[in-house]
């Protein structure tokens, strides 16, 4: 399994390596000058300094959504009358290319970390508030049955069933909304203001330091794939499938 | 004839759909005896049993617990699952013990109670097993060891073997019959299985569908005192499965 990895990644970079040396498009660097390039953006410190600027609007978005989010859809999962009011919101958002959006939000909060962040929450949001609302609308009815047999009151129902076997939806609502806020903020820091690894992709790519504006968007690539990964080991620790 | 301890009456239940799944069901389930509610897929027997559990509300009749009018669950009365209805995060030690910890009762207290009615069911050495690593079998034991452990005189049964293998089946059939001698509940138990409703009745009661009522009343005679082959080969349980075959085949 793990050498078949190793060989679908050396298989990639190989192709990738011989079609920039192949010259397609002098935009388009082999893998070792990307590489290399990625090495001294590293060791002079400008990847990590956009990283530190970058992942502030992600971590607030993120947080705001998890804490409001997941209340939020936990309310409309619990009540007829929140599910009412709101979901066809949620819908639509889901389904709307927020992209769009974004230029409103400059036009209405300015070129800061309040757009950034509104950015992010705008992607994550969904998926976080419908995954919770999933998640308590899908409990087993055997199960709430079950707690009302033993004569359980409403609030053992939601808090010794309903809530626990809402968790693992919850957290995998968690896991995209994250994956989400990482397209939202580099939309934002391309389309907003420069900032952070925005700055450095449009930065590098009209002064045409091609390896670099690749390294920068590899980089990222990797940042997502290997947090939204761990996340997922840690999703399937604590809530073992059966 | 022992006194009813369960009855039902006039009873009639139409769903939302507009499907009448009961009419003018008039039954009464003696003291101590486990009946059966027989009949095809569609008679409104599962309907039945919640009703009498108080999970479902009925458009007509009347429950009676012990003499007294019931309108939804209560102590006296408790359900055993077609589905388990387990906790998947939750051992079988808690599972066991989850009817006491909604009555709040202490955690010591509830899972002593738990350990005692998880080794009658014979589940002794899986208490910290959670209901994934069990088979269909012993899953079923879990959800009737909480059934025993609130201690309630009724035990209501839906379908429990019918997601269990044919072999597991039989020796959890003659398990329970110990068992609910042992502590003498009654038990009202919904199937579709003749040989199921033959093998473990003292009463049978047949529903035809659509919409449900009561076609017969059949008290098979087996001494339910002889082994389990015995019981499989006796002239008193043959005839009785045969009589409601008869009975049944004009709805299949």
């Amino acid at each position: 399994m793990r050498r078949w990895q190793i060989a679908s990644f050396a298989l990639f970079f190989g192709l990738w390596e011989l079609t920039g040396r192949w010259p397609v498009s002098p935009a388009f660097p082999p893998f070792s000058n990307t590489f290399l390039a990625l090495i001294e953006m590293i060791r002079d410190g400008t990847l990590g300094k956009a990283y530190l600027i970058t992942a502030q609007p992600l971590a607030l978005g993120i947080v705001l959504c998890a804490v409001a989010g997941i209340a939020f859809g936990i309310g409309m999962g619990l009540s007829r009358a929140i599910e009412w009011l709101s979901l066809p919101v949620f819908i639509i958002l889901q389904a709307a290319p927020m992209a769009a959006i974004i230029p409103l939000l400059t036009y209405m909060y300015g070129i800061g970390l309040t757009s950034k962040v509104l950015a992010v929450i705008m992607l994550a949001a969904p998926v976080i508030v419908m995954n919770s609302y999933k998640g308590i609308r899908n409990t087993p009815p055997s199960l709430l049955q079950m707690c009302r047999s033993f004569q359980g009151t409403r609030v053992q129902e939601v808090v010794k069933i309903v809530l626990p076997h809402a968790a693992a939806l919850i957290f995998t609502g968690l896991r995209l909304g994250l994956a989400m806020g990482f397209i939202g903020i580099v939309i934002a820091e391309l389309l907003i203001t420069p900032t952070g690894i925005g700055d450095l992709i449009s930065y590098h790519s009209s002064t045409a330091d091609y390896p670099k504006m690749f390294a920068t968007i590899a980089s990222i690539v990797a940042v997502a794939a290997v947090s939204l990964h761990l996340l997922q080991r840690v999703e399937f620790r604590l809530f073992p499938r059966d | 004839m022992t006194e009813a301890i369960v009855e039902v009456k006039g009873i009639g239940k139409t769903y939302d759909s507009g499907v009448e799944a009961l009419r003018d069901v008039n039954l009464s389930f003696p003291k101590g005896q486990l009946s059966t509610l027989l009949g095809p897929s569609g008679c409104g027997k599962t309907t039945l049993l919640k009703i009498i559990a108080g999970l479902l509300p009925r458009n007509a009749g009347q429950v009676l617990v012990k003499g007294k009018p019931v309108d939804g669950p209560g102590p006296e009365r408790a359900f055993v699952f077609q589905d388990f209805a387990l906790l998947p995060w939750a051992s079988v030690l808690r599972n066991v013990a989850f009817g006491l910890e909604l009555r709040g009762e202490p955690k010591e207290k509830r899972e002593e109670v738990a350990r005692k009615y998880i080794a009658e069911v014979g589940l002794k050495g899986f208490e910290h097993r959670y209901p994934a690593q069990l088979s269909g079998g012993m899953r079923q034991r879990v959800g009737l060891a909480r059934a025993l452990t609130v201690d309630a005189d009724i035990i209501l049964m839906d379908e429990p073997f019918s997601s269990v293998d044919e072999q597991t089946r039989r020796k959890f059939q003659e398990d329970l019959l110990d068992l609910l001698r042992h502590h003498q509940k009654t038990v009202i138990f919904v199937t579709h299985s003749i040989e199921e409703a033959a093998y473990l009745s003292d009463q049978i009661a047949l529903l035809s569908p659509r919409p449900g009522r009561v076609s017969k009343i059949v008290r098979p005679n087996v001494d339910h005192s002889r082994s389990p082959d015995e019981i499989r080969r006796d002239r008193g349980y043959l005839d009785t499965v045969d009589e409601i075959w008869g009975m049944l085949r004009q709805y299949v």
